[in-house]
């Protein structure tokens, strides 16, 4: 009896090989690696360095902010403000600089920003139990009213002193040749995944999103976290804003506009749940990944640029026609 | 001495008096089935003394000292622990995330601790074992049995040394295969010299477990006796008010 007990306690639920093979994100990764197969051979120009540069560069502004997305989502929640907050910060970026001041006072100022608004929702959401959806539609409206009113709606293309550091930031290739958006990408990329993994906070924003009752009755800091959750979606978006006026080299007020779209459908095709509890940091890039491999293969194959919603829409109903399958299997 | 008193304690919400003027006392090593139908006060005594509510009147003493909560923090820190009805899992979570959820053991210093997986599945565990439970800590809550959940939620109870565990019906549906686990598991706290207050409509599961009954009717506690000097006949009889007191 007590060796049994012992080997059954021991063992694992799942091999290692069986966990990878049940994830979303893998399956979404396998498509994105046939696609590009596919397009090398179908077309000339898809697997040219030069066409690889812009597809990294192209996704990593969704793909940034689809990581702080994929924090909101877990916690069961939605962020629908960040490509308004994208404009705003970029716009408080571009006009900060264009008076005069430096890169960090730009920057600060912009951070600075994008952490009030993501506060200001997060303390709604929180504390005051707004629906996530209510309260970032409104911010959605509010940030980009708020562009267009520091910028008096113009088009803001000098950065003062520091414009070309600014640029070189966002445009250059600092390291081995890699675009440093994708650098950031990168980095952030590795941070969020080693937070949500290693760290009591990610613990938490699993916890809440899998059963908020149950955490706040085990003493999770619920409304701690969540008002944090959306601060860090509302910075992934002001830094990919601040990066993205680097790479631009110009900042108007209608950049960003449908951005949010995209994002939450990058989160959920590389396997974010919207019902909350179930997200990765890979799975936001990777499927960030794949619906610009669809956009620049379309263009590639000579396919309307018009069909480029039905490709995305579509493939983001099929990420989740593949889950709930999964799931009514193993429920039987 | 008692580990737990209760001395008059009342609790009143506007003019509707939930718990009046009741007096008990829990032991260590015994467990306490707490009936009485639907509205009877169970709850609002239950959630006092996990520091839900504050009473209105009287006065609760652990180990003889006065003991006063606010919150129910508190009652966790002075040892009492609650298995919450619905068990407040995280279905998303493994169940040794659901064990440790709150009170997460981390390695490194500083900013920089991050969560000890090694020792959370290990500890979780060895409750596990030690509950006779064939509950694995890798596992997703969310595929396990209705037995498997109730250890974990119990295993909960064990990671700090509690001395009084309060359950709000654990045998409410699940499976009769999964009663006698979650009734073996209740064997095991009160084994090792917790008490244990049992809430329940069961009335065999009462029996099958309990050291003593604790009956309460509209607000009031009507009996508070042995199981062995009960039977169900009687405690049907006080729940419904056939009985009136004893």
């Amino acid at each position: 009896m007590a060796i049994t007990l012992d080997r059954e306690i021991g063992q694992r639920q799942q091999t290692w090989v069986g966990s990878i093979l049940s994830s979303q994100t893998f399956w979404v990764l396998i498509a994105v690696i046939l696609a590009c197969i596919f397009l090398s051979f179908a077309t000339d120009t898809f697997a040219t360095t030069r066409n690889f540069y812009n597809i990294t560069r192209n996704f990593t502004f969704v793909a940034i902010i689809a990581l702080g997305m994929t924090l909101v989502i877990i916690t069961g929640g939605i962020d629908l403000s960040v490509g308004s907050v994208l404009c705003l910060c970029s716009m408080v970026l571009a006009v900060v600089m264009n008076a005069g001041y430096s890169l960090e006072v730009g920057v600060a100022v912009s951070i600075a920003t994008a952490l009030l608004i993501g506060a200001f929702n997060g303390v709604l959401i929180a504390y005051l139990s707004f629906p996530p959806f209510v309260v970032t539609l409104g911010m959605l409206s509010i940030a980009r009213s708020l562009a267009m009113v520091v910028s008096n709606n113009s088009v803001v293309f000098q950065f003062g002193p520091d414009h070309d550091l600014l640029l070189s930031i966002g445009g250059g290739a600092w390291f081995f040749g890699i675009a440093n958006p994708v650098i950031f990408m990168i980095v952030l990329a590795i941070v969020t995944g080693f937070v949500l993994r290693w760290t009591r906070f990610g613990r938490y924003v699993f916890a809440i999103g899998g059963n908020e009752q149950a955490a706040r009755l085990t003493g999770v800091p619920v409304n701690g976290i969540k008002v944090t959750v959306y601060m860090v979606s509302a910075l992934a978006a002001g830094v990919a804003g601040i990066i993205q006026t680097g790479w631009l080299g110009a900042v108007t007020t209608n950049i960003g506009a449908g951005m949010e779209l995209q994002v939450i459908a990058a989160a959920v095709i590389g396997g974010a749940n919207l019902a909350g509890g179930v997200g990765t940091a890979s799975g936001a890039l990777i499927g960030a990944a794949l619906i610009e491999v669809i956009r620049n293969s379309l263009g590639l194959l000579g396919i309307s640029a018009f069909w480029q919603g039905t490709f995305i829409g579509g493939a983001t109903v099929l990420a989740v026609l593949f889950d709930r399958i999964r799931n009514l299997r193993q429920s039987e | 001495m008692a580990v737990l008193e209760l001395a008059n304690v009342s609790k009143h919400f506007g003019a509707i008096q939930a718990v009046n003027d009741v007096s008990l006392a829990l032991h260590a090593g015994e467990v306490v089935g707490l009936m009485g139908d639907n509205g009877a006060g169970k709850s609002t005594l239950v959630k006092m003394i996990a520091g839900n509510f504050r009473p209105s009147h009287g006065t609760m003493r652990m180990n003889g000292a006065e003991l006063v909560l606010h919150r129910p923090v508190e009652a966790r820190q002075h040892g009492i622990e609650i298995v919450y009805q619905d068990l407040a899992l995280c279905d998303n979570l493994t169940a040794a995330a659901n064990v440790f959820l709150g009170r997460e053991l981390r390695r490194g210093m500083g900013p920089l601790r991050i969560l000890d997986y090694k020792a959370m599945y290990r500890r979780a565990g060895e409750i596990f074992k030690e509950l006779k439970s064939e509950t694995r800590p890798r596992d997703l809550v969310k595929q396990m049995s209705g037995g498997q959940r109730q250890a974990v939620a119990i295993a909960r109870t064990m990671l700090s040394e509690a001395k009084i565990v309060l359950m709000d019906e654990p045998t409410a549906a699940i499976s009769v295969r999964q009663v006698a686990e979650v009734l073996n598991l209740i064997r095991h706290l009160r084994d090792s010299g917790i008490a244990v207050v049992l809430i329940s409509h069961r009335m065999p599961d009462v029996f099958a477990v309990a050291d003593r009954v604790i009956v309460m009717r509209r607000g009031r506690m009507v009996a508070d006796k042995p199981i062995a000097a009960s039977s169900p006949e009687e405690v049907t009889g006080l729940i419904t008010g056939a009985i009136e007191q004893v």
